[in-house]
């Protein structure tokens, strides 16, 4: 039996780009102002580097294909370097190939860089693109608010929810975002906004409207990992070590197997399970201290509480409305704004996840530092209801 | 020696939901021509804009073989507005249909009485024939056509035994190339001539000369007629020529104008659809198709007719309609004007043929996968089966969901994706026996999608690919019962 990856690696640096329409920067500018953040932090050369992950979604679209765009914006010393793409679990893959390297015992120092750039489109939203050839001759063309829309309706008649109360409690989930965004200096959007804001904004996709949308953006996030030995030999004497580090894609399950109701992600289910084991949490929501979830869009955030069992099944709503998942609640959730207004450049978001989670461990999260947190989860959710792929990480000390 | 005569054994029609107030269209218009206000009454059926000749024809064709299940031989096609000039058609009709491969098919076009003219063959046959008729003529704004047309489709089954509900008497053509109107490759609307010339040295000289061959074949005088079927919207034009060939005033069947609009080829069947649907045995039936000539067939319903009720038939689908007094968006659906749909149509749509050709039963005919080893019924059908409790490999047999049981599971309206009908409309269908596919509905009114509310399938337009001047189409669900 697999021990897992618990505490064998440990995130000696990390750093992340300013989120946003950044007109001004294309992707290498972006991974540079990343990388420069995060090497200083490490505390290393760029020498010290032996291998690299680089994780982007649109690659004809912003980035390119390869290890090339990586390896030349950093201009690193022709170490090897894999191009991974996982959907929106793209950034928490990045990571994970460099975690195992280091675990591996293949190389000693890694690095593991997102990146998205998005607003080279033209238009609002996100890129269009294939699904694949067959899928793309009967699936619908879709778009992802149109995805992820499908869960409202059906969760609501799941728990038999009030579709009025459903539209309050996502509300109240983009509101808290926003609130936290304004205290983010690096988040794309930093405006607070009202619940009534959210509730009159004109519809993107039923019963979503424009205030349940994350931003979409541009942005890099990067680590650098290493064994707790080398950290210890570099003066981090407790350093920020991953517990758990899980990915589940779909198998076909939900789009063709009559067994899921639509109500829920059942691949948040199943990595939440294995996460929680290789960290060792037994009851996740007496245990964790902040979360990072795909909040792409608000009913995304509420469904997937249940699915990452930190509410009770159909308690998602309450659970939100009581203000659980506030800054000042018992598990604050998106705590840097997450991706609907830190913003969601999709191959940097699963780092940036890690990257907020890293800052609060070491009190580093200035205006939005949360009181002694210990384990922080991020959650990746990529695709559709019903055609994804999910990661969860679980980040904490060394000594816990 | 017993007589197995040879006729119709089954009939269905089909009319698009989304009917055109003519009063809206010449409001619109009166800047133009305030005339065209006295072509300002009822309405026309005008079809959605994901569905052309073939999806309408598809449609009639389900509505009689829901009635009666049947292997037909060949499968033929009538329309002047077939979606391909090069590919079959017919054959694409027979995949969705769902259709054995060794069905024959045939297109029948170049003119408004193609489906006559082809059911007429088939009444000559001794094989069975499943004959499906549609049309989606174009007009231009402003037109009288765009006011007459309608869209609309009608499909019979054509053979011999027991099951003939209306017995083929005789039948009768003329050829005459009476041009009054036409349409040439690459035009997307009919260049019509004057009606008056059309209507003296046209219908009142051709149709008689056909319509009195069939009666002498048949062996009738024209007053025994019950039903006299002839499309066409000119005025009073089957009272007048009903006159002419002493057939009596009461069997002039409506020619459903106000209601429908003429439907081109599919026409003279629709009309037929309609009295079969309302009529009784031991009735004759004149039926004239007319274009550069006419056909003339006369029918003589059976006993069996009581036996024969299309899935809806034409007073179903009439009453299933939704009003639309929208002329710009008809406009739009026809490609009369040019609507600003943003950047996001501008997304590639290129098929890749041969997927599409392996795929060919799934796409074209619904066609998913039922396990042998746990029964689970799946699409699409793959080499492993998806039940996480199974996972065989190579077990699924064919099994075609096009026509079974389904409802709402989850659903969007989205209005960032494009669709020429915003909102694009989709999410997954969970059929009876067990299915999950994720597709697009159509033919919804706003509001209406629900969890759990029933749906049918139906064989839309999925994308058209301008850029090669390809379309290719796929199963949408929409309501059932009263759109």
């Amino acid at each position: 039996m697999a021990k897992g990856i618990r505490d064998k690696v440990a995130i000696i640096g990390m750093g992340c780009s300013r989120f946003g329409e950044r007109w001004d920067a294309g992707p290498d500018d972006l991974m540079l102002e990343a990388f420069q953040e995060c090497l200083h932090d490490a505390g290393i050369q760029k020498s010290d580097i032996q291998a690299g992950w680089m994780g982007v979604f649109f690659d004809e679209q912003s980035v390119g294909k390869s290890a090339l765009p990586l390896s030349m914006a950093l201009r690193l010393p022709n170490i090897p370097v894999t191009r991974v793409e996982n959907l929106c679990a793209t950034g928490t893959e990045a990571l994970r190939g460099a975690v195992y390297a280091v675990a591996a015992g293949a190389c000693d120092i890694a690095i593991a860089m997102g990146v998205e750039k998005l607003k080279d489109t033209g238009f609002g939203g996100l890129p269009e693109r294939t699904k694949g050839t067959f899928e793309d001759l009967w699936l619908p063309q879709n778009t992802a608010p149109g995805g992820f829309a499908q869960l409202g309706a059906a969760y609501a008649a799941r728990t038999r929810t009030d579709m009025a109360d459903l539209k309050r409690a996502m509300a109240h989930i983009s509101v808290k975002s926003h609130a936290n965004g304004a205290l983010n200096p690096k988040a794309h959007l930093r405006n607070p906004i009202t619940e009534q804001q959210v509730l009159d904004a004109r519809m993107v996709a039923y019963p979503l409207g424009l205030f349940d949308c994350a931003g979409v953006s541009d942005g890099a996030a990067c680590a650098i990992v290493t064994t707790p030995e080398i950290a210890r030999s570099l003066g981090k004497h407790n350093p920020v070590t991953v517990k758990a580090l899980q990915l589940a894609p779909s198998n076909g399950v939900e789009l063709a197997h009559g067994s899921w109701d639509g109500s829920y992600t059942l691949t948040t289910r199943i990595a939440a399970k294995r996460a929680y084991e290789e960290a060792g949490i037994r009851d996740p929501r007496a245990e964790l201290s902040l979360i990072e979830v795909h909040d792409c869009f608000s009913v995304t955030e509420l469904v997937v509480m249940e699915d990452l069992r930190l509410s009770p099944e159909g308690g998602a709503v309450r659970d939100v409305m009581d203000g659980f998942f506030d800054r000042d609640g018992k598990i604050p959730c998106q705590i840097d704004g997450g991706l609907k207004c830190f913003g969601h450049p999709i191959g940097a978001t699963g780092l940036r996840m890690v990257y907020e989670i890293y800052l609060q461990l070491q009190g580093r999260a200035g205006e939005r530092q949360l009181p002694d947190p210990r384990f922080g989860l991020t959650h990746n959710l990529g695709g559709l209801p019903n055609r994804n792929i999910t990661s969860v990480a679980i980040i904490g000390r060394l000594g816990d | 020696m017993t007589h197995s005569p040879i006729g119709i054994i089954g009939f269905g029609a089909y009319i698009p939901r989304l009917r055109l107030s003519r009063k809206a269209m010449a409001a619109a218009l009166d800047w133009l021509d305030p005339n065209l206000a006295a072509h300002g009454k009822g309405e026309r059926a005008v079809a959605n804009w994901d569905e052309d000749s073939l999806t309408m024809a598809v449609e009639a064709a389900r509505d009689l073989l829901a009635a009666r299940a049947l292997s037909p031989d060949r499968l033929v096609f009538a329309s002047t507005t077939l979606p391909f000039q090069d590919r079959s058609n017919a054959g694409l009709i027979i995949d969705a249909l769902g259709l054995a491969e060794t069905t024959r098919p045939a297109d029948a076009t170049g003119s408004l009485r193609a489906a006559t003219s082809a059911l007429l063959s088939a009444l000559e046959q001794t094989c069975t024939t499943l004959l499906t008729a549609a049309d989606r003529r174009l007009a231009r704004p402003g037109s009288v056509q765009d006011f007459t047309y309608g869209h609309g489709a009608a499909a019979v089954t054509v053979g011999s035994g027991p099951g003939v509900i209306a017995e083929f008497l005789g039948g009768h053509s003329i050829f005459r190339d009476l041009v009054d109107h036409y349409r040439a490759e690459g035009e997307d609307a009919d260049y019509v001539l004057e009606e008056r010339w059309a209507r003296d040295e046209g219908y009142l000289k051709i149709v008689p000369a056909a319509v009195k061959g069939a009666l002498a074949q048949a062996g009738i005088s024209a007053d025994q007629v019950d039903h006299f079927i002839l499309p066409g919207t000119m005025a009073k034009i089957q009272a007048t020529l009903a006159g002419k060939l002493g057939l009596r005033a009461d069997s002039v069947v409506d020619p459903l104008a106000a209601s429908v609009g003429d439907t081109g080829a599919a026409h003279a069947l629709l009309m037929l659809a309609d009295i079969l649907g309302r009529t009784q045995p031991g009735r004759l039936i004149l039926l004239v198709g007319y274009g550069q000539g006419a056909d003339a067939i006369v029918l003589r319903t059976t006993p069996a007719l009581s036996d024969f009720i299309p899935a809806t038939g034409v007073a179903g689908w009439l009453s299933r309609r939704q009003a639309e007094n929208n002329y710009l968006k008809h406009m739009s659906f026809s490609g009369m004007v040019n609507i600003h749909f943003g950047m996001r149509a501008e997304h590639d749509k290129r098929t890749a043929h041969t997927v599409a050709y392996r795929k060919r039963d799934m796409v074209n005919g619904l066609t998913g996968g039922r396990c042998t080893a746990c029964g689970c019924v799946q699409f699409p059908r793959t080499r492993a089966c998806v039940n996480p409790a199974c996972g065989a490999i190579d077990t699924q047999e064919p099994l075609r969901l096009a026509d079974e049981a389904a409802s709402v599971k989850t659903f969007t309206e989205d209005w960032l994706g494009f669709t020429p009908c915003p909102p694009l409309a989709y999410g997954n269908v969970q059929f009876a026996n067990g299915a999950n596919v994720m597709m697009e509905f159509t033919d919804i009114q706003a509001g209406q999608l629900a969890v759990g509310l029933p749906v049918r399938m139906v064989f839309r337009l999925k994308d058209d690919d301008e850029k090669r001047g390809f379309r290719r189409y796929f199963w949408k669900a929409t309501p059932q019962g009263e759109g």
